[in-house]
């Protein structure tokens, strides 16, 4: 066990691909932490699709033994935090289990959207902020310009700012010794109640569930009979230890220490991230302060494209969920994809991270239905209820209004692309709420529908700013507005997969792009197909996808017919990849390119 | 009870690899060389032709075919050869089709009278258009003079004479195609084979195509409306279509083809060559190696050219009957189908038969014209999964 004085916990917080995980990889090299032969990048992303992506989901942890240059030996406990805004939350409470943070900004680009975004979360925790200028190597970098950001824009002071080069290690140094002499110890009493702050867990084939906690004060062992405060379970402790980052083993944890217990628990769901855990005999009376639970806000169908596999994504989906509490499911029965799940989701990266997962890690090919959010239904007799799936939507009359979920969305733009932008935030149905500038650089806050947001907001906003701008959103609350359900037929048959929730004055324009991307994506038929969009009985735009004429092969003589025959069972093997609704074949990719808005 | 591939008849294909330039729409097995040594490849066919006529011993032959490739840049002694070779090993009938594709250069017109001194009966010309411009989009060394006169010196040369067209060309409106096909049926000749231009992935046009360099192929719509005035104008002109393709006054269709859509039996021969033989009751599948030089090394050292040499399950058998067989106007024997895949599940004919796409006369079931042209989504539907 390490004395107080002796422990710095930190975060890094950057916008994405300022240099946070190379950063990370440096400081665990440069002390020894892990063999060079055992250094790979990106150290902490340490799931396929993390390293893919080159962005870091779940909440990682490592320590760092490092003797500073008065000699004396320090234990730094890193935890890296997700950077995307999905998993804004997660971010947060990381946070709370440590004391200080460093601010990494990327000195050719400067602060971002998402700097700014992690940065307040830094400071709502009460961090001690350490700013860092990455990228110095490079010659675009201009330090002076970055520092005087940051104290215009975040308003912190950038004095003490260290330049490095996270790839050459120039500057590593000097961070380590400033993690150790600007950053506060933690604090904290060895002989009070124990209270640990259950930061994190997650799944592990071996283990069980695996807990992460930051001890606020007492000392834990192994064996020692733990309860979870919240939950009221109590579990027997087998195995504590800490991350470097592998787990290793130690004897106890005491205050100020970050480190992993087991306790043989089956379930992820059996523990509250935010939970306070103590002993069962002499226990704290008082849980630390807790944490909001995180919700979804997207939800979506997921079904499998061949039904036969409707039990394998059950299980598949169970045992995702069984390490991701944010991810919530339920059976879901639809007339034209059969039987599926419901699936709830932080935001669209999150339900793209799960359903990749699916697909590749569990092999099951799958249909995706429109992404929807989460509709507040005010009934006529008082009753509140949640829509989570317009094609759930109840009859109209019983209804009084609705609310949908409204967004505060912070974008840092070039000034160039500033009218685009805002013309898209008008276009989706935004209310500005701020235009000021971080430097010589527009940023824009609005108040948008999350529903305009979802689904393809942030393809947009990269696609006019030609990916200039970047992005930022917290949830703010439901307002009440003019929604409807529009419904889509095909070949006269609603296709429940397809309706969603518009706003009124946009429902004729948003009917009219459907039908007509429909009209694209499926392919021709022998009949003529009328693709429509309504609201309820009314029809508000319709087109015809005509009957195919013409679909034979020119040419077939003695050396076509093996080739001919290898076709058609291609052919057949492709159908069997779309959906049929009545007699039409819709292909699978249909549901969601159908979406996507092209302004 | 007949073999069924009786019913389809037995025929010899050659297939003769070479071409002097590579047209950029032609996905066949072709190629140019500096030289070919003829003696080598006479007697490489030959043997070829020898092996399998050994394994079908007795069988009369109704048709020889020598396909390519260009088949007129054979000298007429390899043709000579190849046919002695087929008339040694099987009886050739009486009536016997010998078919050659040439293409219609002067060079190549002048060796026709050799090739009807080896016996050769019948020639295809690929004409492929009857414009200047469009013969040099498509890569064509000919001109329409050119072809006019091997057209010609085909007539007197050789009892049938059959061309070949490419439409739904580049920028081909309905009149110009219209106008192009009254010349090329007022030749009065006795059959057409007229192909709708296809873009074989893989070939110079293919590339294009990927590219978006290859503007105003006719759409869909377009491509229906040519191959509509096509049939309705070839009617006219007495030479109605008997296959998706061909055309030609009664009488005078290819028999050659007719054993490929009606499932008969035809030995393949040649580089990349595809040939099927029903052997104590299977059918088998043989092909060819591919290339030309290895074709000819595997035949001198291993004494065989084949790549590949398959058993057809009964329900490909049966598969290939129907997809091949409804591409005629002639259509195919149910109780055929049902003999070749006893234990298969029937065709669905039901719901095409109600759309007016096929139709049932007796045992007989036919693609109907508005079916023909919708042929592979109507073949989809009624082949079982
Ligand atoms: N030239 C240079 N590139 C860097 C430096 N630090 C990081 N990078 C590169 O910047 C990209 C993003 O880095 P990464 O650590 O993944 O960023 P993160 O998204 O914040 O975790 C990667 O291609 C890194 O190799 C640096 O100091 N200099
Ligand atoms: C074996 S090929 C070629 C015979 C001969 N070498 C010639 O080019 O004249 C037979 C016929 O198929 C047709 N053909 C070849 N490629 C085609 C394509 N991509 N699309 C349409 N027809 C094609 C041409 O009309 C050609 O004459
Ligand atoms: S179209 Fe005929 S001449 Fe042209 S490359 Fe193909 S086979 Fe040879
Ligand atoms: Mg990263």
């Amino acid at each position: 066990m390490t004395d107080l004085s002796h422990i710095r916990n930190f975060s890094i917080v950057a916008h994405i691909d300022h240099g946070k995980s190379t950063l990370a990889d440096r400081l665990i090299q440069s002390t020894g932490t892990v063999q060079d032969r055992e250094m790979k990048e990106q150290l902490l992303d340490s799931m396929d699709i993390e390293r893919e992506r080159g962005i870091t989901i779940k909440a990682q942890t490592v320590r760092i033994d490092y003797v500073a240059l008065n000699g004396e030996k320090y234990v730094l406990n890193l935890i890296d935090t997700p950077g995307h805004v999905d998993f804004a939350y997660e971010v947060s409470r990381s946070m709370r289990a440590v004391e200080g943070s460093l601010l990494v900004v990327d000195s050719t680009q400067g602060v971002e959207a998402q700097t700014l975004a992690n940065v307040y979360q830094a400071i709502d925790a009460d961090h001690e902020i350490v700013p860092v200028f990455n990228k110095i190597d490079l010659p675009a970098s201009d330090v002076s310009r970055v520092a005087e950001q940051v104290e215009d824009v975040i308003g912190i002071d950038a004095s003490g700012a260290i330049p490095v080069s996270a790839k050459t290690g120039q500057g590593i140094r000097e961070v380590l010794e400033a993690i150790v002499h600007h950053l506060p110890a933690p604090q904290g009493d060895r002989d009070a109640p124990l209270k640990a702050m259950l930061v994190d867990s997650w799944y592990d084939p071996y283990l069980g569930v695996v807990v992460l906690v930051r001890i606020k004060d007492g000392v834990l062992k192994k064996n020692d009979r733990v309860r979870f405060m919240q939950n009221g379970t109590v579990h027997q402790v087998d195995r504590i230890g800490v991350f470097k980052p592998g787990m290793l083993p130690v004897d106890e944890l005491g205050p100020g220490e970050i480190g992993f217990l087991t306790a043989s628990i089956k379930q992820v769901r059996d523990t509250r991230v935010g939970d306070t855990i103590t002993h069962e005999k002499k226990g704290a009376d008082k849980p630390l302060p807790g944490f909001k639970p995180s919700i979804p806000v997207v939800f979506c169908g997921l079904f499998p494209v061949d039904s036969a596999e409707f039990e394998d994504l059950r299980d598949a989906i169970e045992k995702l969920a069984l390490n991701d509490a944010s991810f919530s499911y339920e059976m879901e029965t639809s007339a034209a994809l059969g039987f599926g799940f419901r699936c709830g989701f932080l935001g669209l990266l999150h339900l793209e991270v799960i359903r990749d997962r699916i697909e590749r890690e569990y092999d099951i090919e799958l249909i995706t239905t429109a992404p929807s959010v989460v509709y507040h239904l005010y009934m006529r007799d008082g009753e509140m209820r949640e829509l989570h799936n317009p094609a759930d939507m109840p009859d109209l009359t019983h209804v009084d209004h609705i609310e949908e979920p409204r967004i505060k969305a912070t974008i840092l733009v070039p000034d160039e692309f500033l009218g685009d932008v805002l013309k898209l935030c008008q276009d989706r149905r935004g209310i500005q709420l701020e235009l000021t500038y971080a430097g010589s650089r527009p940023l824009v806050v609005y108040d948008l529908p999350l529903n305009e947001v979802v689904f393809d907001f942030y393809d947009r906003l990269k696609s006019v700013t030609k990916g200039y701008a970047s992005f930022d959103y917290q949830m703010i609350g439901y307002r009440e507005d003019n929604l409807v359900k529009m419904s889509i037929l095909v070949n006269d048959e609603p296709v429940d997969a397809l309706s969603m929730m518009v706003h009124r004055d946009r429902a004729e324009m948003r009917g009219r792009a459907m039908c007509e991307k429909l009209k694209d994506l499926i392919p021709r038929h022998m009949f003529k197909i009328p693709i429509q969009a309504a609201i309820g009985g009314k029809v508000i735009a319709r087109e015809t996808l005509s009957a195919l004429r013409k679909d034979v092969t020119a040419k077939c003589y003695g050396g076509d017919a093996t080739r001919k025959r290898k076709l058609l069972d291609k052919q057949k093997a492709g159908k069997k990849k779309m959906r049929q609704f009545g007699k039409v074949d819709i292909p699978q990719e249909a549901f969601i390119s159908a979406l996507k808005m092209d302004s | 009870m007949p073999e069924t591939w009786q019913e389809g008849g037995f025929g010899l294909y050659v297939h003769w690899p070479f071409c002097q330039s590579k047209c950029p729409y032609c996905d066949f097995n072709s190629h140019v060389v500096e030289r070919v040594d003829q003696r080598a490849w006479a007697d490489a066919l030959s043997a070829e032709v020898a092996r399998h006529a050994a394994e079908t011993p007795g069988r009369v032959l109704g048709s020889i075919y020598f396909g390519g490739g260009t088949p007129s840049l054979m000298t007429e002694h390899t043709v000579a050869a190849v046919l002695a070779a087929a008339d040694q090993g099987w009886t050739l009938a009486n009536d016997v089709e010998i078919t050659l594709e040439a293409n219609p250069s002067s060079v190549e017109a002048d060796r026709f009278a050799g090739y009807r001194a080896a016996g050769v009966n019948r020639v295809s010309l690929g004409v492929q258009a009857l414009r200047d411009p469009d013969l040099r989009k498509l890569g064509r060394l000919h001109d329409t003079a050119a072809a006019r006169r091997a057209i010609e010196v085909a007539q007197e040369t050789f009892g049938r004479v059959s061309i070949d067209l490419i439409y739904a060309r580049q920028d081909q409106s309905e009149e110009d195609w219209a106008a192009e096909l009254d010349e090329a049926l007022s030749l009065g000749l006795d059959h057409y084979a007229l192909y709708q231009l296809t873009i074989e992935p893989g070939t110079a046009f293919g590339d294009r195509f990927a590219r978006g360099r290859l503007p105003d192929l006719p759409d869909e719509d377009r491509s229906f409306r040519l191959w509509e005035t096509t049939q309705e104008m070839c009617s006219a002109a007495g030479a109605p279509g008997y296959e998706i393709s061909n055309h030609a006054r009664p009488g005078q269709e290819s028999r050659h083809n007719r054993i490929y859509w009606a499932s008969g039996d035809w030995v393949g021969v040649g580089p990349g060559a595809h040939g099927r033989l029903t052997l104590d009751g299977t059918r088998i599948a043989t092909e060819g190696i591919r290339a030309p030089g290895a074709w000819l090394a595997s035949v001198r050292e291993r004494g065989h050219g084949d790549s590949t040499r398959e058993t057809l399950s009964a329900r490909e058998t049966r598969d290939e009957l129907v997809l091949m067989g409804l591409r005629t106007r002639d259509g195919i024997d149910l109780d055929r189908v049902a003999r070749a895949a006893p234990d298969e599940p029937e065709l669905a004919l039901d719901a095409m038969k109600a759309a007016g796409l096929v139709e049932i006369e007796g045992r007989t079931l036919r693609a109907t014209e508005a079916g023909r042209v919708l042929l592979n989504s109507v073949i989809a539907e009624i082949l079982p999964d």
